[in-house]
């Protein structure tokens, strides 16, 4: 991990990437966020955390985890595809990088009560799986029509020994979730961490997140300069809801103008629709949960709720990362359908025996469309595992 | 001179009340404002709705939802507020989140707000250090007072800082929660009220959050120069209806 932020397209001081980020947060919530703010990057520096970290990815995670040369679906796409195996996490996807990361934060800052936001339950597991481990008391919040809609993550959840309370606020899905953990951690300033699930919210946490799924990047570059002999891909390949997997492939390249950045959004049913989630398509300059950024609103300001098929794209903004390698040019957006996801998550199933996550095959259908060079060589985050989708699957295909 | 000053130069303690703009009803906005003067109240907070109002409880995040959904925008409320200087006198601000604020411009609010006769501004979500950096010029630009606040977290240095910056009253947060009526208040509220006060800061404080009743009321004014009732009257007129204001004002004082 690389602690120190050299690169333009990193946070700045105060939180900023460009003109994005900062903490725009009520003064209720300013000691808590102050606290971690000013002792994050030493404590990540600390020799002592730094060990921790690394031990429980490697014996709890399973990292590192494989860069999986995807010939099958490199030899259809006429280029050279490799996929970074996120799936094959403990929990099935990159989420517990983070979660294990401020787990650790949370213990070295003294706090014994642990809150986090969930929409598909995917960083809800990893938080309370973290939780277990450090034997930390865990509420998660989950939209009540997420929960649902997602009942065996919330059972999951429960048996992992975490508290699920609904959010019965809005729309009730995650921005919701979101608003009531900030709720939360303003009723309880003092014992409690909360456990952010993406690079969103206030400084430090965009950065935060970033630095502790950089190890996605950080083990790409070691593993291609084994398969390649050279660490830099052309491309590398994400998709973007609030964007913490995306963070942590693009991490460690973000400076290096050769390698190209690619950030597939969800398109739900179609971008001018009305029921999507392409938040640089649509989204406009302005503050949701404590950071400015891109975010789909009204022109009123109010923020408006999105679509997409995948529970873990809908979220109306982006982390201010994206929204600045959106503004500035460094990263290219696509944005992808339901139906195209879908087919393509079907597609490397087939092709390759790995049934991907939803928000993962929104990565994965750009090849129909975004053609590459025959000697390109680019790395896609398979950031999920499908079994959580299996539902859908079967639904939307009639398996 | 702002009239928030010239309020807060009288010799008596404030009550200050909140309500969510469009709510109940649309239309309901002045004339909540001209009982709430005829009541006898010192000050008023017109909440521009929200979304998203993470420093809420339910009650306003309901009225919100229900202001918003009747229709309630920027632009009504400011149009609503036209001419009403010509009845209300007593001080006005306009308590809401930034995002909104953001949307319609920070410059054109303001101005709008100049026009209109709104004394000062209450953004939770804008931080005293964006607004030092970006907003402050505008805000004085326009004769507005923006107020902070203030928690039982708060440290010393910060409250000194947020005293430096603020010019009328530092709004002082009762305890660390979200907006919403509480039974009272305990020992180390009161502990708070005195410490604050004990600090001898420039500005005075006018308390808010957790005040619901005569009772409450009496305890925040004890040490500091006023407060300010949201969630209660909100759910009063949820219950009495939109033209039930002066039978919950009678209940404070």
């Amino acid at each position: 991990m690389i602690l120190e932020n050299n690169t333009s397209y990193q946070a700045d001081e105060r939180g900023y990437y460009g003109d994005f980020g900062g903490a725009f947060i009520p003064e209720m919530l300013y000691p808590n966020v102050e606290e971690l703010r000013s002792q994050y990057v030493q404590i990540m520096q600390e020799p002592s955390f730094q060990e921790e970290f690394k031990q429980l990815l490697k014996d709890y995670v399973g990292r590192p985890t494989p860069l999986y040369y995807a010939k099958r679906f490199s030899e259809k796409y006429g280029t050279k595809v490799y996929l970074k195996r996120e799936d094959l996490c403990h929990t099935g996807a990159h989420k517990v990088n983070n979660t294990i990361g401020q787990i650790l934060m949370a213990k070295r800052l003294g706090k014994n009560r642990i809150i986090a936001e969930t929409g598909a339950g995917q960083h809800g597991v990893a938080t309370a799986t973290v939780c277990a481990l450090m034997g930390l008391e865990c509420i998660v919040y989950m939209g009540a029509v997420d929960i649902e809609r997602q009942a065996p993550n919330v059972a999951r959840m429960k048996m992992l020994g975490a508290t699920v309370r609904p959010a019965m606020s809005g729309s009730r899905t995650l921005k919701d979730a979101t608003n009531e953990a900030i709720r939360d951690w303003i009723n309880n300033p003092v014992d409690t961490h909360y456990i952010i699930g993406s690079v969103v919210g206030p400084h430090p946490y965009p950065d935060m997140v970033a630095r502790f799924q950089s190890v996605i990047s950080e083990e790409t570059k070691k593993q291609l300069l084994e398969k390649e002999g050279k660490e830099n891909p052309d491309y590398v390949v994400a998709c973007v809801g609030g964007g913490s997997n995306a963070a942590g492939l693009y991490y460690h390249y973000l400076d290096e103008p050769e390698v190209g950045i690619i950030a597939v959004e969800a398109a739900g049913k179609g971008v001018d629709t009305g029921e999507s989630a392409a938040t640089s398509a649509l989204g406009r300059e302005g503050i949701i949960h404590g950071s400015k950024t891109l975010l789909m609103q009204t022109d009123d300001g109010q923020i408006t709720e999105p679509y997409s098929i995948s529970a873990g794209l809908d979220y109306p903004g982006v982390g201010p990362m994206h929204a600045n390698l959106f503004r500035s040019g460094r990263g290219e957006f696509i944005s992808v359908t339901d139906a195209d996801a879908m087919t393509a998550g079907l597609e490397l199933s087939k092709l390759e025996g790995i049934i991907p996550a939803i928000e993962t095959s929104h990565a994965l259908a750009i090849f129909e469309t975004r053609k590459f060079k025959k000697d390109d060589i680019v790395v896609i985050n398979l950031s999920g595992r499908g079994d959580k989708d299996l539902n859908t699957f079967i639904e939307y295909f009639n398996l | 001179m702002n009239r928030i000053k010239e309020k807060l130069q009288e010799d008596k303690k404030l009550l200050s009340l909140y309500f969510t703009a469009g709510y109940p009803a649309i239309d309901d906005t002045v004339s909540i404002l001209t009982q709430l003067q005829e009541s006898g109240v010192d000050m008023l907070e017109i909440g521009l709705p929200f979304s998203d109002p993470l420093a809420d409880g339910p009650t306003i995040q309901e009225s919100s939802t229900a202001a918003l959904h009747n229709g309630m925008t920027t632009e009504k409320l400011f149009s609503q507020l036209d001419g009403i200087r010509e009845t209300i006198h007593i001080p006005l601000i306009v308590m809401g989140y930034f995002n909104p604020m953001l949307q319609y411009g920070v410059e054109k609010f303001c101005k709008r707000c100049q026009e209109i006769g709104i004394d000062g501004i209450i953004m939770p979500d804008l931080p005293l250090a964006e607004y030092e950096a970006e907003y402050k010029e505008i805000f004085e630009k326009y004769g507005l007072i923006n107020v902070f606040l203030i928690t039982p977290q708060t440290s010393d240095a910060r409250i000194q800082q947020i005293d430096a910056a603020s010019d009328g009253f530092i709004y002082m947060v009762s305890s660390a929660s979200t907006t919403g009526a509480k039974s009272g208040f305990g020992n180390s509220t009161e502990d708070y009220f005195k410490r604050i006060a004990a600090m001898n800061l420039n500005n005075p404080q006018i308390v808010g959050f957790g005040i619901s009743n005569e009772e409450t009321f009496k305890a925040a004014t004890t040490h500091q120069k006023g407060a300010i009732i949201g969630s209660a009257f909100i759910k009063h007129i949820t219950k009495n209806g939109a033209n039930s204001v002066a039978s919950f004002v009678e209940t404070i004082r």
